[in-house]
C-alpha cells in the first residue's frame, strides 16, 4: 500500500487517490503523437493523480514503478490563462 | 461435454502427427514399471552460439510458440529463444488461464477464434497435454442494457461463425446453479452470453509443450540470458547483446510481455504502451463446484475452478503503472467481495496465494504484432488482459511475420504504426487511456 503525501491533506493511503495519467501525457496537447507514446519507465516517473476521497485536487506524484516508493508530491503548474 | 465420434477417433489414431513423439500411455506404463528412472529432460540446455537466423527475445508461451512455428512451418533451423529467467516464469505463469474468442470487432474475432481453433488440437500437435478444457465461458448481464450489449456481441460473433448463445435468467440458473440468481442479489443477474467452445488450459504446460516441441525441431532455448542492448547499423539491427555474450541475428523478435517498453527503449523506441498491475489469486482446493468460467463485465470479476479444485479469481487492474508484480490488498478484497456477490458459496473459502502480472496496456486495448521502424527488429506485445488465450495464434502469426518479413492477414491490423495512422482497434471504446481498456 503506497502512502502518498497530499500537498493539502498530508500523508494518505493510495485508496484515497485515483491515477490520472503520466505527466508527459498530460502535457501532450500540442503534439498528438506524444499522446499515444509513453516513456513507461521501470523506475522513477512523474504522474498526475487526483485526491478524490480528500481535497479533490489534482497533484503531481513522483513515484517508482518498480518499488512503489513515493519520492514526493506537488501541485501542478497551471499556465496563466 | 462433446464426445469424439468413432470416425474422429479413427482419424486421430491414423493421422500422421507433427511435433515430437515419446509421450504416450505405453511410455508412461514402461516408466512406471521401471521406477520412473528413465525420464529425460524435455529440452536441451545448449550454449549460446555466435549467430542465428532468428533470435526470439522472451521465453514465455508467445516466444516459445513463435520459435516452434518458425521451425515447424517455415523450415527455420537456426533459431534461439533468449529468456532472462526461466521459461514460462513471467506472465505465462501469472494469468487466470481463460481461453475464449467472444469479441465484437471483426479483427479481434478472426484472430482470437483462429487461436481457439489452434487450442483445440494443440495437445495432439505438441504431444504434450496442455489440458485445454472447453468448459464454456459465461459472460453475465446485470441490467437490460447489459443484455442488449451481450445480444449485440453474440450476433456479431455468430455472423463470423463463432458460437454464442444468449441465455435468459432461467437458462443461466440451469447452466450455473451455483450463481446467486435471486432478485435480492447484490448485482442481480438478468441473463448472459455463453461461448461453449471457450474454457481454460494449463498455463505451464503451454510453455513446456511448445519448448519441448521447438527443441525437438532444433531451436536453442537459452535460459538465464538477459538482453542488455541491440547493435544497430544503418537503421538495421545486426546483433543482440546479452549477459551471455553478443549474438548476431538475421531477424529479432521481441516478445517480452510487461518489459516491452524497457527492451525496446534499448533500441531507442518509445511505445504506445503503459505497464499496469493485474492481480489474481486462488483459494484452497475444494470439491467441484464451478464447472465453467463465470465472468461479469459490469462488476469485472472472473472465476473458474482448476482441476486441482482451487477457485481462481481475477478482476481489475490496480489502475496505476507498475512493473513490480506486487499489488494492493484492497484490490483483492474488492474482487473477493464481487465474487462472493456472484457466488455466495465462496464466502467461507480461505485464499491460498495471490500474485500480480505486469500487463502491457496499449492505447487501444489491442495487441501489437509486427515490424518496427528499425529494420530486422519486430515486436509482439501489448497484450493487455488477453495474452494467454492468444498464445497459439500470436506465435503462429509472429512466426509468419518474422519468416516472410510481412504480416499474416490475421495480424496485419495489429501493426505498430496503426496509432500514427489513426487505425486503432478499440474494442472497449476507451480511447488512449490504457488502464481503461
Amino acid at each position: 500500500m503506497m502512502v502518498i503525501p497530499c500537498p493539502h491533506c498530508g500523508p494518505r493511503t493510495e485508496i484515497e487517490f485515483v491515477f490520472g495519467r503520466a505527466l508527459e501525457a498530460a502535457h501532450a496537447h500540442d503534439d498528438p503523437a506524444a499522446m499515444m507514446r509513453r516513456a513507461n519507465p521501470a523506475g522513477w516517473t512523474a504522474e498526475v493523480w487526483r485526491h478524490i476521497h480528500g481535497c479533490g485536487a489534482w497533484i503531481v506524484v513522483e513515484r517508482n514503478t518498480a518499488t512503489h516508493a513515493v519520492k514526493g508530491t506537488r501541485l501542478p503548474e497551471v499556465p496563466a490563462p | 461435454m462433446r464426445l469424439a465420434q468413432p470416425k474422429q477417433i479413427m482419424i486421430m489414431f491414423f493421422m500422421p502427427r507433427p511435433g515430437p513423439r515419446g509421450y504416450s500411455f505405453a511410455t508412461l506404463a514402461r516408466q512406471a514399471a521401471t521406477g520412473h528412472a528413465g525420464w529425460r529432460p524435455a529440452w536441451r540446455t545448449p550454449a549460446l552460439r555466435e549467430a542465428y537466423d532468428f533470435v526470439i527475445v522472451g521465453g514465455g508461451g508467445h516466444g516459445l510458440a513463435t520459435a516452434y512455428y518458425l521451425a515447424r512451418h517455415h523450415g527455420a533451423r537456426s533459431v534461439a529463444v533468449l529468456e532472462k529467467g526461466w521459461i514460462g516464469g513471467g506472465n505465462t505463469g501469472r494469468n487466470t488461464t481463460i481461453v475464449r474468442s467472444n469479441y465484437k470487432l471483426e479483427i479481434n474475432q478472426r484472430f482470437y477464434d483462429y487461436s481457439l481453433g489452434l487450442w483445440e488440437t494443440l495437445t495432439r500437435e505438441l504431444n504434450f497435454n496442455v489440458m485445454f478444457s472447453p468448459r464454456g465461458v459465461l459472460f453475465l448481464a446485470h441490467s437490460d442494457s447489459d443484455m442488449n450489449a451481450l445480444a449485440e456481441r453474440g450476433d456479431a460473433m455468430r455472423l463470423r461463425g463463432i458460437d454464442a448463445e444468449l441465455l435468459s435468467l432461467g437458462d443461466v440458473r440451469r447452466f450455473a446453479p451455483i450463481l446467486d440468481c435471486s432478485p435480492q442479489a447484490r448485482f442481480p443477474i438478468h441473463g448472459g452470453l455463453l461461448q461453449r467452445r471457450a474454457g481454460t488450459a494449463r498455463h505451464d504446460a503451454v510453455a513446456w509443450g511448445y519448448a519441448r516441441a521447438a527443441d525437438a525441431l532444433g531451436v536453442d532455448i537459452i535460459q538465464n540470458c538477459a538482453v542488455t542492448g541491440f547493435d544497430i547499423a544503418g537503421g538495421r539491427t545486426i546483433a543482440v547483446r546479452t549477459t551471455q555474450g553478443r549474438v548476431a541475428a538475421g531477424r529479432i523478435g521481441v516478445v517480452v510481455a510487461g518489459a516491452s517498453s524497457t527492451v525496446m527503449a534499448m533500441a531507442g523506441l518509445r511505445l504506445p504502451i503503459e505497464t499496469h498491475l493485474l492481480q489474481a489469486f486462488v483459494s484452497e482446493p475444494v470439491k467441484p463446484m464451478v464447472h465453467s468460467v463465470l465472468l461479469s463485465g459490469a462488476v469485472h470479476c472472473y472465476l473458474s475452478q482448476t482441476d486441482k479444485g482451487e477457485i481462481v479469481l481475477g478482476g481489475d487492474l490496480d489502475f496505476y503503472p507498475s512493473v513490480s508484480q506486487r499489488g494492493g490488498l484492497h484490490r483483492i478484497e474488492q474482487v473477493a467481495a464481487q465474487a462472493i456477490a456472484m457466488v455466495p458459496a465462496l464466502g467461507r473459502l480461505r485464499m491460498q496465494r495471490a500474485w500480480a502480472g505486469a500487463m502491457d496496456m496499449t492505447m487501444d486495448g489491442a495487441p501489437i504484432i509486427g515490424a518496427t521502424p528499425i529494420e530486422g527488429l519486430y515486436l509482439n506485445g501489448g497484450w493487455c488482459y488477453g495474452g494467454f488465450k492468444a498464445t497459439p495464434a500470436s506465435g503462429y502469426t509472429f512466426a509468419h511475420t518474422l519468416a516472410t518479413g510481412a504480416p499474416h492477414p490475421l495480424n496485419a491490423p495489429y501493426s505498430l504504426d496503426r496509432f500514427a495512422r489513426g487505425a486503432t482497434i478499440d474494442e472497449a471504446g476507451a480511447g488512449p487511456t490504457p488502464h481503461l481498456h
